[in-house]
């Protein structure tokens, strides 16, 4: 056999060139699998999603060169170590080297330590970190996400979710929804309750995700930074219609958003969005309708129902 | 000393000793794997269901009431009913064999804890048919979901759901006092803690996470279902509880159950790659006490599971560190492996190629897990199908994958005959490739904002889910090859030599397959390490005379 990095100690001046070359191309891999990973995620629509997919993309890079270093070995060994047919004696016996076993100890540890302290800044920034004080006794309301400029005076919404639907409120302008509307650029702080089991408040485009817990009132910030219709999904499984319980986020201007409020305000009240009431209206028709389940609250009674037929932008 | 003369006419045992209360570690260990495979299928068959599901946006195969039944099930009796049962298998077939005792410490205890699993597959099973039909809140099974009944009734599928966990939650308790108890006492004479087998090690750790684990799901499981039949408020706000102790319940057991699993897949690499390399483990010692590195760590990191819970900001941020670490001795053991397969004279037998496979699945649910451990990332993910594509490549493509390997590897020592290599390189193409388009697929999935669990989706979804479904019709018809061989090589395989794979242990120093008492009085000497290729070391005192007895023994039965 010729020499090669396989020969180990024996390192030819062409094994290590190669050696280098292939590190080389794997890095070229990673930065590229960085630069793709952007591509995997939604399109950003609020001041969270830039630095979270800057962390990911991060990992991403960092993970394809661990992956694409641990399977170039393995590929390697596959191919070029391979017992001859009839071989039956047993390999040179190395059982072990003290000096690799701490490098490979210390790689990893600081790698995923750079990592750590990148997503520790990144939660600072983002402010995703609850209080200190989780005693919600004696805090009513916890407040959660959002960099502190979506903490500034911000608009206040109510979100009441339910077996199975999305209720938003506008204190200040008298309005409710069942479609979510926020003006861009502006910080909005929702105040999630629910008023049956566990749900999650998850709009994958803002990147931002937080569970409402019933008997917990949860202050939940962020800013939209893109005009555009999204989605809002249960995130938590809550049930029967878990998969329906679903609403539109329209991020719209600020002069659309005042004119959207003033307008919802002279609406009478009618039933909002509710996929799961129609849904059990139509099983109970059924000759079979399937297992037991929880009928669905009725929709809430709102200025604007909305649909949930719109396309979406993500 | 006196040598054992193995007679090679012993009385065949009678295939009925496999449905009775039989107390022999090597029968227990046979009954685990069947019984688990049997729970396989109907898991796998729900799994088909799933995926037929949702290769359509829509709910339109099974009632959403169905699909949330069915993949609570799945979830369920894979976990439960499946792969602690096949481990425990695995488990009882090779500890007693590895470490040259002749069964367990507490045979009839074993067979108890055994027999509890039927017990308890059947109360889960029959919740199929009780009015209002199974559990349906996934196998965390949060409150408030799970305590809903929406038909009221006294026996409803939650009850019978949190019944059966708290049994099997028992049968693991008694089955971890069975192996920490046999491991730590019954070694044999000169099998010091650094002469053991990896696989031992592993599961030592394993079962040690199982004794301080258990118990706080198991009376979070009871808490539950008092809150469910009784009316208590353990967890319901409106009576002071709060849900999210559950959580905390739950996941300080069921995040090690993670580890569970896998550290006896990781001795089971640890002990298959040696042998197809032919080289020692590489760094033994340092291999052997990461396990217990990540038993320490494992303990500590369950607040992952619930980073948007409303878990405060210390919290998230510790535990984020704490999850990160477990990949520093994780990747001690990916390295060693790699060590030990650099420059071997390796072997594609069907065990290897699963280790293989197994290996390049794991690393890459490793490099997910670090992904889901950093806070920010995991709030996005978090709940979405990136989640369940990182966990189905730690459990089938790692996990299951390992078990293979084992159940390939080690068949020939308990059944005495030879499983069919062409078969068995079929399974591992099909698995290796149906897991990873099962599994692949669910990653962007996730990163495109599918939440898990659900029974319909937004047709941006379609895509992938499709590619999804097809690679697990794949997975499903991967197990035909590896039933068939099971079963054909069972009844008509090669008869199998006592070491068939010219493997270094002390379970290849008995005949295949071994006596009901394994070495009996006659237990060797262990003098070296594991792992001893290519190093011209015996094992054991009198090595030579005992294959030398055995070689004898099978000449004489083929010419019989």
């Amino acid at each position: 056999m010729t020499p090669s990095p396989a020969q180990g100690p024996r390192f030819s001046p062409l094994s290590v060139v190669a050696l280098v070359g292939w590190v080389g191309l794997l890095v070229a891999l990673s930065v590229w699998m960085g630069q793709q990973a952007y591509h995997w995620l939604p399109l950003q629509a609020s001041t969270a999603a830039p630095l979270v997919d800057g962390l990911f993309s991060f990992e991403t890079a960092v993970g394809t060169f661990v992956f694409g270093g641990v399977i170039s070995v393995m590929v390697w060994v596959v191919l070029m170590h391979r017992a001859e047919k009839y071989d039956e004696t047993d390999a040179e016996p190395i059982e072990g080297n003290t000096k690799l076993e701490v490098i490979w100890t210390a790689i990893p540890f600081v790698l995923v330590m750079a990592i750590a302290v990148y997503a520790i800044r990144v939660n600072t920034s983002l402010g995703v970190l609850g209080p200190m004080e989780h005693i919600h006794q004696d805090n009513p309301v916890e407040e959660v996400g959002g960099t502190p400029g979506d903490r500034l005076p911000a608009e206040n919404i109510e979100v009441v979710a339910r077996q199975w639907s999305w209720e938003f409120r506008y204190p200040a302008a008298n309005v409710s929804s069942t479609e979510l509307h926020l003006a861009v650029d502006q910080p909005v702080t929702f105040r999630l309750v629910s008023e049956d089991v566990l749900h999650g408040f998850f709009v994958p485009a803002f990147r931002l995700k937080q569970d409402v817990v019933p008997g917990r009132a949860i202050n939940f910030n962020l800013t939209p930074t893109r005009e555009g219709r999204y989605r809002l999904r249960d995130s938590q499984f809550s049930g029967t219609w878990f998969a329906a319980n679903q609403a539109d986020v329209v991020v719209e201007s600020g002069d659309a958003h005042t004119a959207w409020l003033s307008q919802a305000e002279k609406l009478p009240l009618q039933s909002g969005i509710s996929d799961a009431v129609d849904e059990y209206a139509a099983r109970a028709k059924r000759a079979n309708p399937g297992w037991a389940t929880v009928p669905p609250a009725p929709p809430p009674q709102v200025n604007v129902p909305g649909s949930n037929n719109f396309p979406h932008d993500a | 000393m006196t040598l054992a003369t193995f007679p090679a006419s012993e009385p065949k045992p009678s295939w009925t000793r496999y449905f009775s209360f039989n107390t022999d570690a090597k029968v227990i260990g046979i009954q685990y794997i069947v019984l688990a495979f049997f729970f396989f299928l109907i898991g796998g068959l729900l799994a088909m269901i799933i995926r037929g599901e949702l290769i359509t946006p829509e709910a339109d195969l099974v009632d959403r009431t169905v699909y949330n039944g069915i993949y609570t099930m799945h979830g369920t009796i894979m976990l439960f009913l499946f792969i602690f049962p096949v481990l425990n298998g695995l488990n009882n077939l090779l500890i007693p064999t590895m470490i040259g005792a002749p069964d367990m410490a507490f045979p009839r205890l074993n067979a108890v804890a055994f027999w509890l699993v039927p017990i308890f597959g059947i109360v889960l099973i029959a919740s199929f048919f009780v009015p209002g039909g199974p559990a349906y809140s996934g196998w965390w099974s949060y409150p408030p979901v799970s305590v809903q009944n929406p038909l009221g009734h006294l026996v409803n599928g939650q009850g019978m759901w949190l019944t059966a966990v708290a049994l099997s939650g028992v049968s693991s308790i008694m089955g971890a006092v069975n192996f920490v108890t046999t491991i730590i006492r019954m070694r044999a004479p000169g099998m010091t803690w650094f002469r053991m087998p990896v696989f031992c090690w592993t599961a030592l750790a394993a079962q040690s996470l199982q004794l301080i684990g258990l118990p706080a799901l198991t009376g979070g499981a009871v808490m539950l279902l008092f809150d469910l039949v009784a009316g208590t408020t353990f967890y319901d706000p409106s009576g002071g509880g709060d849900p999210v102790l559950y959580q905390h319940f739950f996941w300080f057991y069921s995040h090690p159950a993670v580890y569970v699993i896998i550290l006896p897949v990781f001795g089971i690499f640890s002990e298959l790659f040696p042998v197809y390399a032919r080289k020692p483990l590489f760094g033994y010692v340092y291999v052997s006490l990461a396990s217990f590195i990540i038993v320490g760590l494992g303990l500590i990191v369950w607040v992952h599971h619930f980073f948007t819970s409303g878990v405060p900001q210390w919290m998230r941020n510790l535990f984020m560190v704490n999850t990160m670490l477990i990949s520093v001795p994780t990747g001690v053991k990916v390295f060693a492996w790699l060590g030990t397969l650099w420059r071997g004279k390796i072997r594609l037998t069907t065990p290897m190629l699963f280790c293989l496979g197994g290996l390049f699945n794991f690393v890459f649910a490793g490099i997910t897990g670090v992904m889901l451990a950093t806070v920010p990332v995991d709030i996005h993910v978090s709940n979405t199908y990136f989640v369940v594509g990182h966990f189905h490549y730690v459990i089938y493509g790692a996990a299951v994958m390992g078990i293979f390997a084992a159940i390939y590897h080690w068949f020939p020592k308990f059944i005495g005959r030879m499983p069919y290599e062409g078969l068995g390189k079929l399974h591992f193409l099909l698995t290796f490739i149906g897991a990873n388009i099962n599994f692949l697929p669910m990653h962007p999935l996730g990163l495109m904002g599918m939440p898990r669990r659900v029974s319909s989706y937004d047709p941006e979804f379609a895509f992938w889910n499709v590619i999804a479904s097809l690679g697990a019709f794949l997975l499903g018809v991967s197990i035909i090859p590896f039933l068939l061989n099971m079963i054909s090589s069972w009844v008509r395989g090669p008869k199998a030599t006592h070491n068939p794979w010219n493997a270094i242990g002390l379970e290849w120093l008995l005949p295949s397959p071994p006596a009901e008492d394994n070495f009996g009085e006659h237990v060797p000497v262990v003098i070296s390490r594991p792992y001893g290729y290519g190093l011209g070391q015996p094992l054991v005192e009198h090595q030579a005379e005992i294959e030398q007895l055995l070689t004898a023994a099978e000449l004489q039965e083929a010419s019989r």
